[in-house]
Parts: C-alpha cells; sequence; structure tokens
C-alpha cells in the first residue's frame, strides 16, 4: 500500500513560501547586536517546518541547504552567537535562493546550482568562522554540559539512545525509519528492535506501534544534534539518550541482529506504512479553512485562499437559514392559497436578504488583507537603499484593510513600481536631505483604507518631489508639449504618466527603463481604478491609487440597443443626456461630435460598432451616455436606458474567447446573458475602424 | 420531439451503464443529423442534450456563432453546425436540438452545437471506423475522425477538439 504524496506538495509549497516570508520579515526586523528571542524563535520554526517538509516529499537539496541556515538560527538563539548585519544578509540571500529552489521544483525546472551553492558556502563559512568562536567558547566555559564536554573529546565516541514510542505515535504521521535514518546520516546507526510487546495478530491494532528500539550511534555529533531528530517526537515516546564511552564494549556483544536499514525491518514498514495511508485524511481534515479556488496552476501564483473559520462558519450559518426560507416556501407552495400571499412576500423578503447576506459573505472570503503585498516592501526598500546609499525610513499602515485577491494579485507590480520609483528619484541622499535642512533619514508611507465602494492606497515620501522643469524638458524634447505652452504644475505631474516617459539621468536596473508610469497607469486602469499624482518641490510626493473593493460584482447600468440589452458599467458613466440635434457636429460629413458645455465629445454609435441591425437612428429618438476611459470622453448613443443593477462578472473567455468592446458577461434577473461593455475597448473599436470581418464560413459538402 | 430527446438521453445513461462491461474496444458515439447526413460525436464529451433556448449574440463574431446562453450560471458559446459547415440556415424552432460538448484545448471549455436531431447512441468498434478519405480542395475534412457505416448510413466521427478549437470557431 502506498500513498501519492504528490497531493501534499501544493500545500507543502504553499506553507512553505509562507514559511519563508515570516522568516524574510523577521530577518529584516532584526538588527546588528540585537537578539530579540521571538523573532529569532518564529524564523527557526519557519526554517525547522521548511527542512521537515522538504525532507518528508524527499526534496534532499531543499532540505541539506536549510539545514545550513537552520543550524545557523539555532547558534543565534542559543546566544552563541551575535546578530551580525553580515549574517543577516547571508540568511537573507539564503532565504532568496530557497525561494527559489522551491519555484524551481515546483515547476519542475533546474535548480540554479551554482548559486545555491554559493550561498551554501557563504553560510558553511559562518557557521565555521562560529564554530572556532564556539569550541574556544567551550574551552573556557566551565558551564557547557557534560554531554557535549565528552562529545568533543571523545571523537569517536556516541550515543545510546533508547526509544520507546507511545501507541500513538504512528497516528501523529512520525515514521521511525525515516528518524533512523537521519541518525545514520550522523555517523554508524545499528538498530535492535524490541518487539516483546508485540500482541497476536488477532489483538493487532493496526494503527498503533508495538515496537521499541535501542540504537547505537557512533557519531562525533552533539546530543543536540541527536535530539534534533526526535524533536517532533518528544511527546510521543520515551526518549533517553546516554553517552556511549563506557558501554562501548558490553554493547557490541549484546547487539544480536544490528541493521543499517531499517526498511530491512520487515515487522515495521506494513505497520509503518499502514499507519501513514489512515493518516492521510485526517491530516487533510484540518485544512478546511484553505478552500480550492481553481485547479493547481503551474506558476507560482498562489491556487487557494486560506479563509479564517469564522467566516466559514457564518457561511454554514447563513446556508441554514437559507434552507429554512426555502423549506417555508416550499410549504407555502404546496397548497397555496390567495390568503397565503402576506405569508409567501414575506417568505421572499427573508430569501431577499438571505441572498444578499449570503452574496456579501461569500465576496468576504475573497477579501485579504493588504498585508500580503505590502510585506514585499520591508525587503525591497531594505535592498535598494543599501544600493542607492539613502537611509530610508519605511511606514506601513492599514495593512489589514482587505482587498479582493485578484485585485491585490494584479497590484504588486504597480506598487513595486511606484516604491521603486520613490527610493530612486525621490528621496534624496543624506548629503542632500541634510543640506536641505531634513532628517538624513526618509520618510516613505505606505497607507491602505477604504473609502467609499473603493481602497485607497497611498505611497508617499518626503523626498524632493517631481522635478518640474526636468519633466517639462524631457515632455518638450519628446515633442509631447509644445514648448510655448504654460502647463499648470498639476498638469506637468500629469505628464510622467504619459508613454514612454522616464527622467532617469541614467537608465539603472533599479527603475527608469522608459515603461514607467504609463504601464502602470494602465494596470491600475484595468483594474478599473485610477491613479493621481500630488508633488510639492522640495516636501515631497503622493501617489494615490483608487481601486474597486472587488473584481467579480460591481454597479452596472442596462442599456437598450436594437433589441439587446448590454451592461455599461456606472464607474465610467459621468452623465446621461438627452441629445439636441443642433448640438451635433459633424466631421466630414462622417464622424459625429457632440458639443456638451463648450466640450465637444465624440458619439459612438454602438449599432456601428457592434454590427447591429435596427435600433433608433434619429439622434433625437435615443440618448447618449457620457462615459470616461483613459481621460477621454465618449459619448454611447443608445435606444433607452433601463434599470441600474449590481451585476456578477463572468468571463466570456472560460468557454470562449476575448470579445474586443466586451469586457465580459453576466446573467439578468430573467436568467438571460447579457455583455458588459468594454469603454476603452470601445474607445479602440472607435479609433480604428471595425476591422472587415472575416465571416467567411469553412465550407463543407 | 421533446419525448424523443428525453429517449435519447435515456439512451444515454444506459449506453454509459454499459460502457464498463464493454471489451472489444468499442468507443460510444452519440449520432446526430445535419441536413440529410449522419455525424457522431463521442459520447463521454457530450455534457448534455437540451432544447433550444434564446440566446445573447456576441458582437462582431462570424455568423455560425449563434450566441452565449446561460446553463446553470455557465457562459456557454453556442455554434450552428450548419453555418459552421456553410450549409443553409434553419430557423430554430423549439424542437431544434443543442448537443453541449465538453471540448478539450489548453484548457478545458464547454460549447454547445445546435443540430437538426439527435438520431442514436451507437457501439462503434474500432475497425469498423475508416479513414475519412481526403477530398482535396473542396472540403476541408481535418476535423474528422474517421467514417463509418450504420445500417446503411454513413455517420462521419467529428474529432470535437478540433471541430471546435478557438481558431475554428472563433
Amino acid at each position: 500500500m502506498s500513498i501519492d504524496v504528490s497531493q501534499f506538495h501544493s500545500i507543502f509549497f504553499e506553507e512553505s513560501f509562507e514559511g519563508l516570508d515570516t522568516m524574510e520579515s523577521g530577518l529584516l526586523s532584526m538588527s546588528e547586536g540585537e537578539t530579540d528571542a521571538d523573532t529569532i524563535n518564529t524564523i527557526f520554526r519557519a526554517a525547522h517546518s521548511i527542512k521537515g517538509g522538504a525532507g518528508t516529499f524527499g526534496f534532499s537539496n531543499i532540505s541539506e541547504f536549510t539545514h545550513g541556515l537552520e543550524t545557523l538560527l539555532d547558534q543565534i538563539r542559543n546566544g552563541e552567537r551575535d546578530t551580525t548585519n553580515e549574517a543577516v544578509e547571508v540568511m537573507l540571500s539564503a532565504v532568496d535562493t530557497l525561494r527559489e529552489m522551491m519555484s524551481a521544483v515546483q515547476d519542475a525546472a533546474d535548480i540554479d546550482e551554482e548559486k545555491v551553492a554559493h550561498v551554501s558556502s557563504e553560510l558553511t563559512r559562518l557557521l565555521q568562522s562560529d564554530e572556532e568562536a564556539a569550541e574556544a567558547q567551550t574551552i573556557s566555559d566551565e558551564t557547557s554540559s557534560n554531554e557535549t564536554t565528552l562529545a568533543t573529546e571523545h571523537q569517536q565516541a556516541g550515543w545510546k539512545i533508547d526509544f520507546k514510542p507511545l501507541p500513538h505515535l504512528l497516528q501523529t504521521g512520525n515514521e521511525p525509519s525515516r528518524m533512523f535514518n537521519e541518525l545514520a546520516e550522523l555517523g554508524k546507526l545499528d538498530v535492535e528492535l524490541d518487539d516483546a510487546a508485540l500482541p497476536h495478530f488477532s489483538d493487532l491494532d493496526p494503527e498503533a506501534c508495538y515496537l521499541s528500539w535501542q540504537l547505537r550511534l557512533e557519531t562525533d555529533a552533539s546530543i543536540e544534534a541527536v535530539q534534533e531528530v526526535f524533536e517532533w517526537v518528544e511527546d510521543d515516546c520515551e526518549l533517553s539518550i546516554s553517552p556511549l564511552v563506557d558501554e562501548q564494549h558490553q554493547d557490541t556483544t549484546q547487539l544480536e541482529k544490528p541493521f543499517q536499514d531499517t526498511d530491512a525491518s520487515p515487522s515495521t514498514a506494513p505497520i509503518a506504512e499502514q499507519a501513514v495511508s489512515t493518516q492521510s485524511p485526517e491530516s487533510t481534515a484540518p485544512k478546511v479553512d484553505s478552500v480550492k479556488k481553481k485547479p493547481s496552476t503551474p506558476s507560482t501564483e498562489m491556487a487557494s485562499i486560506r479563509v479564517g473559520t469564522e467566516k466559514v462558519d457564518s457561511l454554514v450559518n447563513l446556508v441554514g437559514e437559507l434552507v429554512i426560507t426555502q423549506s417555508m416556501l416550499g410549504q407555502i407552495g404546496e397548497n397555496f392559497d390567495i390568503k397565503m400571499l402576506p405569508q409567501l412576500i414575506d417568505g421572499l423578503e427573508q430569501l431577499e436578504r438571505n441572498t444578499r447576506e449570503l452574496q456579501e459573505n461569500i465576496m468576504r472570503i475573497r477579501m485579504l488583507p493588504i498585508s500580503f503585498v505590502f510585506n514585499r516592501f520591508p525587503r525591497l526598500v531594505h535592498d535598494m537603499t543599501s544600493k542607492l546609499g539613502k537611509k530610508v525610513n519605511l511606514v506601513l499602515s492599514g495593512e489589514q484593510t482587505e482587498l479582493d485577491k485578484t485585485v491585490m494579485e494584479k497590484i504588486g507590480d504597480p506598487l513595486v513600481h511606484l516604491v521603486r520609483n520613490s527610493l530612486d528619484h525621490g528621496l534624496e541622499i543624506p548629503e542632500k536631505r541634510l543640506a536641505a535642512n531634513k532628517n538624513e533619514v526618509g520618510e516613505l508611507h505606505l497607507t491602505a483604507y477604504h473609502q467609499g465602494g473603493n481602497i485607497v492606497i497611498e505611497i508617499s515620501d518626503d523626498g524632493a518631489g517631481l522635478n518640474e522643469e526636468k519633466i517639462l524638458q524631457k515632455a518638450i524634447e519628446k515633442g509631447l508639449v509644445e514648448a510655448d505652452e504654460n502647463l499648470s504644475p498639476e498638469k506637468i505631474h500629469e505628464l510622467i504618466f504619459l508613454p514612454g516617459f522616464s527622467t532617469a539621468d541614467a537608465v539603472s536596473d533599479l527603475s527608469g527603463r522608459g515603461v514607467g508610469m504609463d504601464v502602470v497607469r494602465k494596470n491600475i486602469n484595468s483594474l478599473g481604478g485610477n491613479v493621481e499624482v500630488i508633488s510639492e518641490p522640495g516636501v515631497g510626493s503622493t501617489f494615490t491609487i483608487r481601486l474597486p473593493l472587488t473584481l467579480a460584482i460591481m454597479d452596472g447600468q442596462i442599456i437598450q440597443v436594437a433589441e439587446q440589452r448590454f451592461i455599461i458599467p456606472l464607474i465610467s458613466i459621468i452623465e446621461s443626456v438627452e441629445i439636441e440635434p443642433k448640438k451635433v457636429k459633424r466631421v466630414t460629413g462622417k464622424g459625429e461630435l457632440y458639443n456638451i458645455r463648450d466640450e465637444y465629445v465624440p458619439l459612438i454609435r454602438l449599432t456601428n460598432v457592434f454590427n447591429l441591425d435596427g435600433g433608433v437612428e434619429t439622434l433625437e429618438d435615443g440618448l447618449l451616455v457620457i462615459v470616461e476611459a483613459e481621460d477621454r470622453k465618449v459619448g454611447l448613443f443608445v435606444d433607452e436606458l433601463l434599470s441600474q443593477q449590481q451585476v456578477v462578472i463572468k468571463s466570456l473567455e472560460t468557454n470562449f474567447r476575448k470579445v474586443t468592446g466586451v469586457a465580459g458577461a453576466t446573467i439578468l434577473g430573467d436568467g438571460t446573458v447579457a455583455m458588459i461593455l468594454d469603454i476603452s475597448g470601445l474607445l479602440t473599436m472607435h479609433r480604428e475602424p471595425a476591422k472587415q470581418l472575416n465571416s467567411s464560413v469553412i465550407k463543407v459538402a | 420531439m421533446m419525448s424523443q430527446i428525453n429517449n435519447t438521453e435515456n439512451d444515454v445513461l444506459n449506453v454509459l451503464d454499459v460502457m464498463d462491461g464493454n471489451e472489444n474496444g468499442a468507443l460510444q458515439y452519440l449520432t446526430f443529423e445535419l441536413e440529410d447526413e449522419h455525424y457522431g460525436v463521442e459520447i463521454l464529451r457530450v455534457q448534455e442534450i437540451k432544447g433550444w433556448d434564446n440566446v445573447t449574440p456576441i458582437p462582431n463574431t462570424p455568423s455560425h456563432v449563434c450566441g452565449v446562453l446561460n446553463l446553470r450560471g455557465v457562459i456557454v458559446p453556442i455554434i450552428d453546425l450548419r453555418l459552421l459547415f456553410g450549409m443553409t440556415f434553419n430557423e430554430y424552432t423549439k424542437t431544434t436540438v443543442v448537443i453541449v460538448l465538453k471540448v478539450q484545448g489548453i484548457t478545458p471549455r464547454i460549447v454547445g452545437v445546435v443540430v437538426d436531431a439527435v438520431s442514436d447512441a451507437q457501439s462503434i468498434s474500432a475497425d469498423a471506423i475508416s479513414v475519412a478519405p481526403d477530398l482535396g480542395n473542396v472540403v476541408s475534412t481535418h476535423f474528422i475522425d474517421g467514417i463509418t457505416n450504420i445500417d446503411d448510413r454513413m455517420v462521419m466521427l467529428l474529432d470535437v477538439d478540433k471541430l471546435l478549437s478557438i481558431e475554428q470557431v472563433g
């Protein structure tokens, strides 16, 4: 009987990546000479879990690599070693390497052996220099434990281990033979099995452990190393470890059936295996709080969401209520009488309330605190400031602000870009800051909060602010504005969002690759949000990003064009007006412009861009919906405005393909499907006259 | 006609029941009619068979893309096989049948096809299937898996994945 452990791989990777994030943030909070016991313990635990997990799943290179890191951490934890900046740097790069190794294993790609070897040797170098120090300490230190002294003195000595597992050891998912293998790596291992407690087969509980072992380990490893092997089972066994030295001679004669490899022991293997396989469903059981969103993807994109149990509980309650309402309505329906109408109306109201609450709660499951994104910034700032020779204090606030998971995944890169820009261009080097009468340590604030139906993220620094002169000069150089144009500071700030704009004097690897703010704005716009900048020379600049809370549901305006219903996202509608024919101007007899409060907006007929038949032709009979996208206004000519309602966005790409001008589809109250308009797509279609559709059909006789 | 559809559905179930006992390598096919021609698709690719329902057109798509349908909360595109094959258009009525198929590609998709009528579920053994003849430039046959004879009728077995690939229907 064997079990497929690969089903647990995704959980392992997810937990390990989380562990690495924990380690990283812990390491970053450590500073020279200070050792906070809690922090170091957290880091150590994370490293230890990764090592253990990697070992269990057979990723030996990961577990070996982590071992070195763990040893270093252990020494710091035990106060044998001071926290130096050097050590922290090495450990940070070790965390990076581990992350890369893990991604490589996850994608079944090759591990960058060279890098691993390099970081590994860095770790070893640190450990060795430390060992020398530790040894010196041991000699002078009288308090060091007896065992350790013995172990160091008798290099060829070892340990005698009595290992008596409690019956439930196997149920906790521990496998003695693995531990023995691990011990065997430390030195020469002899194992003696005591099966005296094994009952008759008919009385045997297949999940219990009846066996105990005496082990003789010839090694120069310390007692800690041996204890570490048993760390996971400490509470599930009787364990005694004693030095081997005095018993060496009697012991060798006693050992009648020594085995190097415990896998050869026939009595352990089947029991252990059985125990592991019966264990597997249980070990997944506590994972109910990780909800599967979609089948695992090969990339590092998270495939599941961790949801707090209280959220799940409230859902269960709501579903319970829904079932009650349903049975109530069912009863009314069974022998309906007009007298029961009030009851029916009550029931329907209750149903509506249930549905709404259920919807809200389910949406909440997709909401994650923005700290998932924010957490990467301490590291980024740490790395960049040391590279740039700047001093920056990063202040995060509102990390608990919740945001839809999809939005979160997409906002990461734009945020990184903005933070890099602030560090690279915004904040000055210490000398300049001192000269400008500012604190030499710059402040970078990352703030998130809710405002209306939006989430607002602010990135503000107290740096030099945007260099308006340079921006203007560059814009003129690139022909984006006329040299004699008189622009307000706000207009100048807006220029940085234009495509191909970069003010960096030198193209550095940090920022300023010419693809910059325009991409940031485009990405944020595609999420239905916007980005603005406020800047004051010498005081600093603030970038404000506004995003909708969720992408899955939005407010929509239902419109009718040529017998078809479409939905316009409410957020992009500025106003709807009745058309006064005399305000319509024609350009070259074709293009139509509408004059609204002295502003000319292009008029787009949906029947034209979508090639629809019928519909209102004369402008007076229809309505004009003024919408905005990409900072441009257009008027959509529609037959009629219908109701406004919240719509659930469904992708057309799931079963079909992307359609230009259509953002997706939704299901209306009557069960029919309606298309949601993509305003920026429509603008593009309007700009480039619709390509002649190749509607030729594949001919089959 | 509706009852005929229901019968077909029962047949589908019966066929699925006996599938396990099937040892001679035969595959089950659902056969249907288009004009006077007979076609078959592997039955395991059929998700369901349903009557015609009003669809929502998708703007700027070829004429054989009828539109999309709400199938229990899933948006499913509906393709008119007659138009995809370049046959004449047949008005949709209450008796028009939509076969909902599971298409495998980079990502699995669900696509409905409109056919004139569903005929039968047939067990066809591999050696009864012959290679589709090359009709040269006249007809593209790359989505025909093979042809077979059932009661003197020629049945063209369709490769669902090739027939309904995005390139083909989009």
